[in-house]
């Protein structure tokens, strides 16, 4: 008995919650049929905000697999200074607001702020273009990588590293053979993870992006500005594809729940 | 090719693990360090690994000072005590590992690190054990990878932490024979930390007795039984003969 309210529970909150939404988005879209979805989703500001959060995504990636990876090392096995200090101040963007934390990249390296009026004298803009927003999609999506290989290190110690090094391995080699496949899992996880939030931010990326039409427009804003233009069809059009942007990184997910934690035959 | 160690000092925090220990080995020689957990051995043998520094003393082998030099440039082979084989690499990826990372210019060809994996899997008796990964293999088995990996380098000098104590009792006497093989036919000398008494006199041709930070007495492990030197080394020999 208890059982079955469990699960009639869980399955109630996950349909009411989950499921409905995501079929109420696809009816809304296709709702005026299948050539306006076709007309809405090839209307060129749609496809460049499109282009715009892929590439912003694609460069976030790498961003924090190099910081993420980096810091959850040094974590892990070294023993210095600020290393607690660190570890706190990595959670920060989980806790913050995206709206603060756009806020605070406008008043940081926007032109008056003191980074952004620096760099100004040379032309360089940081804010309400492609570079603000890798930023400040950066910053949100900043601990995935760091929180999903960061146990991985605890768990799987230090030995392999002081064997390789032993052996003769310098930094780099040890990193790629030794470390590198160790982490592989939790890092693609962490991949997966940055993706989905660093596409689907809209708080602090709407602060920093200066909303230009068909310039500066991200998925997840083009669809708030079609919807507040009574834009109906083309809001839940728009929807429809980061709604299947965010199903493949489910899919992979899966993908990476499934053959998770199994040995790798190549080195 | 000798090695010494002279007037090593190591402190963690407050607490002074080594005192001032010297040692000196010959050619080919096969000392075990032999002490309660607490002695030092085994930050002795790190320190002398390159795994860990030296607060003052001085580390020789063959005459250079090597004490500052990085753990792999020393090209000593290390067992470690769990074997920390590499969970993701085949066996035979494990063993030609030190190999592998050789730099460009003194790496062996494809083959020549081929034939020699095959050569030390032969060896070791798992030639046809060489597709598996380590969590595919018994503890002996790991334990010989593990000597493997560390002799494919072919090292000066090789260091082994504890190397059966993971394993029961059975499989431990008939490894002993065969490590004590494989160093000979490596023609290395090596130094073994172990608290077992047992194991130190099989296989040692001396034994360094440590006791809080200090080696108390280095000998021929029937010298130490007939002529030891402190009350320590005696109650130590005597032990396990009872």
């Amino acid at each position: 008995m208890t059982r079955f309210i469990l699960i009639a529970l869980s399955l109630l909150f996950l349909g009411l919650m989950v499921i409905l939404p995501v079929i109420a988005i696809f009816h809304r879209a296709f709702a005026d049929g299948f050539d306006a979805y076709r007309a809405a989703i090839l209307d060129p500001e749609t496809l460049a905000a499109i282009r715009l959060t892929v590439i912003a995504t694609l460069l976030v990636l790498p961003l924090n697999v190099i910081f993420g990876v980096a810091a959850a090392w040094a974590i892990a096995r070294f023993r210095f200074v600020g290393r607690r200090v660190l570890l706190i101040l990595i959670e920060i963007p989980f806790a913050v607001s995206p709206i603060v934390a756009g806020l605070c990249f406008l008043l940081i390296y926007g032109a008056y702020g003191p980074v952004g009026a620096l760099l100004e004298p040379y032309g360089v803009q940081l804010m309400f273009n492609l570079t603000g927003i890798v930023l400040v999609s950066a910053f949100v999506t900043c601990p995935f990588v760091m929180r999903e290989v960061l146990p991985v290190l605890m768990v799987t110690g230090e030995d392999e590293e002081l064997a390789a090094v032993t052996l003769g391995a310098n930094g780099w080699q040890i990193f790629r053979h030794v470390v590198l496949p160790n982490i592989s899992w939790g890092l693609a996880y962490g991949v997966v993870l940055t993706m989905a939030r660093a596409m689907g931010e809209f708080g602090a990326v709407s602060v920093v992006a200066g909303a230009i039409r068909g310039q500066t427009m991200t998925l997840p804003l083009q669809i708030e500005l079609m919807y507040n233009d009574y834009n109906a069809t083309g809001a839940f059009a728009a929807a429809t594809v980061l709604t299947a942007l965010a199903l493949v990184t489910l899919v992979l997910r899966g993908v990476l729940n499934r053959f998770g934690p199994k040995k790798e035959a190549h080195a | 090719m000798t090695f010494q160690a002279l007037d090593i000092h190591k402190s963690f925090g407050d607490t002074e693990v080594l005192k001032g220990v010297s040692l000196s080995m010959k050619e080919g020689e096969f000392v075990a360090l032999l002490g309660p957990s607490g002695s030092g051995k085994t930050t002795l043998l790190n320190i002398i690994a390159g795994l860990a520094h030296a607060d003052r003393g001085q580390l020789l082998f063959a005459g250079e000072d090597i004490t500052r030099l990085p753990a792999g440039q020393r090209h000593f082979g290390f067992v470690f005590q769990n074997y920390a084989l590499f969970r993701h690499m085949t066996v035979a990826q494990n063993i030609a590992f030190g190999l592998r990372v050789l730099p460009r210019k003194s790496r062996p060809s494809r083959s020549a690190i081929a034939a020699r994996t095959r050569e030390l899997l032969e060896m070791i008796e798992m030639a046809d054990l060489a597709d598996r990964f380590p969590a595919q293999l018994s503890g002996g088995q790991r334990q010989r990878v593990a000597m493997a990996r560390a002799l494919a380098i072919e090292p000066r000098l090789l260091l082994m932490d504890e190397p059966f104590s993971a394993l029961d009792a059975q499989v431990r006497q008939s490894l002993r024979e065969s490590v004590r093989d494989l160093q000979r036919k490596a023609g290395v000398g090596a130094i073994m930390v172990t608290h077992d008494r047992a194991e130190a006199w099989a296989l040692a041709d001396r034994v360094a007795v440590m006791n809080e930070g200090h080696i108390v007495q280095f000998d021929r492990p029937e010298v130490l039984s007939s002529n030891p030197s402190s009350d320590f080394v005696r109650l130590l020999v005597r032990a396990d003969a009872a």
